[in-house]
């Protein structure tokens, strides 16, 4: 019984590991910042997954008492990844394209890199 | 094994954490700079979590929680001041 909880566990970091490694490699191998959004937002985050997913299977199969931290990890992590990502490439399209080289939106507004939003005085983000 | 398992992810992340550091060193851009960051935060939070199970005990979650937590807001912060930055001034 405890071998079966070793296996699964090691199985798991190891998928971490490789996940994580991946990510951060992407960000060295490619070649634009655009292409390096993918690298890490996701990979990495599959890696801290697993590896969350390791450490709950391990405090549960193996010490034995349920632990609930890794949830709110896992939580936080996912719901902060897609507005970092978000905000990066909004700093990237503001330092680097010009308002008329993007295209058209379909809709009443402009891009919010450029453009607020009529009657609200909400600011960017 | 699971000792094995543990170095051999501890050997992954500490290699990422380099690559992250070679990128915010000759980044080109500071998108590139934050990006970086961000995976470094990303990388040090499964450290400690991967130190967690090393140890067996369940007092690093909070640390992590944290470095999560500060993190993300230092991304947003640095990203906003990009942005405000060049739009307002």
């Amino acid at each position: 019984m405890p071998g079966y909880a070793e296996i699964l566990v090691s199985a798991f970091i190891v998928l971490g590991g490789l996940f994580g490694l991946v990510g951060s490699f992407g960000l060295i191998k490619l070649r634009d910042t655009m292409q390096r959004l993918h690298g890490p937002t996701k990979a990495t985050t599959l890696g801290i997954g697993s590896v969350l997913i390791a450490s709950m299977t391990y405090f549960y199969l193996i010490k034995g008492h349920v632990s609930f931290h890794e949830l709110l990890i896992t939580l936080f992590l996912f719901l902060t990844a897609p507005i970092t990502a978000n905000f990066i490439a909004k700093a990237y399209i503001t330092r680097h394209i010009r308002e008329q080289d993007l295209p058209a939106t379909s809709s009443d507004y402009g891009w919010s890199v450029y453009d607020d939003p009529p009657g609200k005085e909400t600011e960017e983000g | 094994m699971i000792t094995l398992a543990l170095l051999f992810a501890f050997v992954c992340f500490g290699l990422g954490l380099l690559f992250c550091l070679w990128r915010i060193t000759t980044g080109p851009d500071n998108a590139d700079r934050i990006l970086a960051l961000d995976t470094m935060v990303i990388n040090v939070i499964a450290l400690l979590v991967l130190y967690g199970v090393w140890k067996g005990t369940a007092v690093y979650f909070e640390a992590s929680m944290l470095v999560a937590m500060v993190g993300f807001v230092s991304t947003v912060a640095y990203c906003r001041f990009i942005l405000r930055g060049d739009i307002i001034e």
